[in-house]
């Protein structure tokens, strides 16, 4: 293994750790926005790592192209759905 | 090790599918529905059948996702509105419940009744596949030598549509005051999905791909759009919207007809042209499947002035 194959694993567990934490802080918190707010970290910096992880371990620069592609689109969607589940949850909270 | 995953995912699987069913609440049915999908769509992609795998995250899990909400949203306005709505009676249900499990009973004896282990028509195909005019060997069986079923398929999906206007009193879903984050995130993601639906379309022909991938892609965009509070202009809602519904299956027919007198068979394609029949079978397919999707979404035909 190369230092390139260390760094590659060390950064998908990292990715991992953060998706368990994100699912645990899902399961467990009480409120929406508190919940939103474990997600947003799994779907954020979790992906981001295991993204990381995976264009080292790539072969070609295009396929890590795609990979960073798949993470911008996932934290565009992932930021707003975010805003849209906390803003549908105030409207429901104080009903007009 | 992965038989550990592949295990993990059938248990998920049967798991999900009960809980969706077994939940009394609805919207919780419709999320593990949806999540259902998804990881149905990743038992296809450990199966190596990618192109259902991406049938089933698009339609199954994405459009199939947004219509039951879609229906949920209509259903609590109607129990709001008026009287609770009335549950079937215990005959109807028992009547129900006969007929599903003798069509279980049915599948399950014809899925008995298979042989184990069979290659299928897997090696007749890829025999035929220089006369398909694709050379992807799903894409020859969908549009080529299994021409009928596809046809069909487009035709039950305008049924469903009909069926769906044919209702004309359900109520038309509210309009919601404009959302500054929802109109920016369907203003920068439309024009990714159109180009990923064409990107669908053309790479039918040798990879993972087609007329209901692209299309389902592209409905997608429609039902962003119409989320945002989008609207089709009043001159389009009247026959262009209807000649976008019959396009697909009408295109179909009509090459059908036309190469006839070549082959002397319907939905037989001479092997020279085979490849640009296709595409232009598919891309007619592909819009009005597109369209169909996104009406279904808003349900009742668009009065004077809606819909993409």
């Amino acid at each position: 293994m190369t230092v390139l194959d260390y760094l590659s694993v060390m950064l998908l567990i990292g990715g991992g750790g953060f998706f368990l934490a994100g699912t645990l802080g899902l399961l467990r918190f009480p409120d929406v926005c508190s919940r939103l707010h474990a997600l947003t970290k799994a779907d954020n910096v979790g992906l981001g790592l295991t993204v990381a992880g995976l264009a080292l371990a790539s072969e070609s620069w295009a396929v890590a192209g795609k990979l960073l592609l798949i993470w911008v689109l996932v934290l565009l969607a992932s930021a707003s759905v975010s805003y849209l589940i906390a803003q549908g949850s105030m409207q429901r909270r104080k009903p007009s | 090790m992965s038989d550990v995953l592949d295990s993990l995912l059938g248990l998920s699987l049967v798991a999900l599918a009960w809980r969706a069913l077994a939940s009394e609440d609805l919207f919780k049915a419709v999320v593990l529905f949806i999540s259902f999908g998804l990881v149905l769509a990743l038992v296809w992609v450990r199966l190596e059948a990618p192109d259902i795998a991406l049938a089933e995250a698009a339609i199954g899990a994405g459009l199939t996702g947004a219509l039951l909400l879609a229906a949920l949203a209509r259903l609590r306005r109607i129990e709001t509105n008026d009287s609770p709505v009335e549950r079937p009676g215990r005959l109807p249900r028992m009547l129900t419940a006969i007929a599903a499990l003798s069509l279980t009973a049915a599948l399950g004896h014809a899925l008995l009744s298979l042989p184990t282990v069979s290659a299928g028509l897997s090696r007749e195909v890829i025999a035929q596949l220089d006369a398909s005019g694709v050379r992807h060997p799903v894409t020859a069986v969908l549009l080529n030598f299994r021409g009928y079923d596809t046809l069909l398929e487009l035709m039950v999906l305008l049924l469903a549509l009909l069926g769906a206007w044919s209702l004309r009193d359900a109520p038309a879903p509210p309009e919601r005051p404009a959302d500054p984050v929802l109109d920016t995130l369907a203003h920068a993601l439309a024009p990714l999905l159109l180009l990923v639906a064409a990107y669908l379309l053309w790479a039918g022909a040798h990879a993972p791909g087609g007329a209901f991938q692209a299309g389902a892609v592209l409905a997608a965009a429609g039902v962003l759009l119409l989320l945002a509070g989008w609207r089709l202009s009043a001159r389009l809602t009247g026959l262009p919207l209807r000649l976008a519904l019959v396009l697909g299956p009408g295109v179909f027919l009509l090459v059908a007809v036309f190469t006839v007198p070549l082959e002397g068979l319907l939905l037989e394609f001479p092997p020279a042209a085979a490849g640009r029949l296709i595409l232009l079978i598919e891309a007619a397919a592909m819009i009005s499947i597109a369209v169909t999707l996104a009406a279904l979404f808003l349900g009742a035909p668009p009065e004077r002035g809606e819909r993409r």
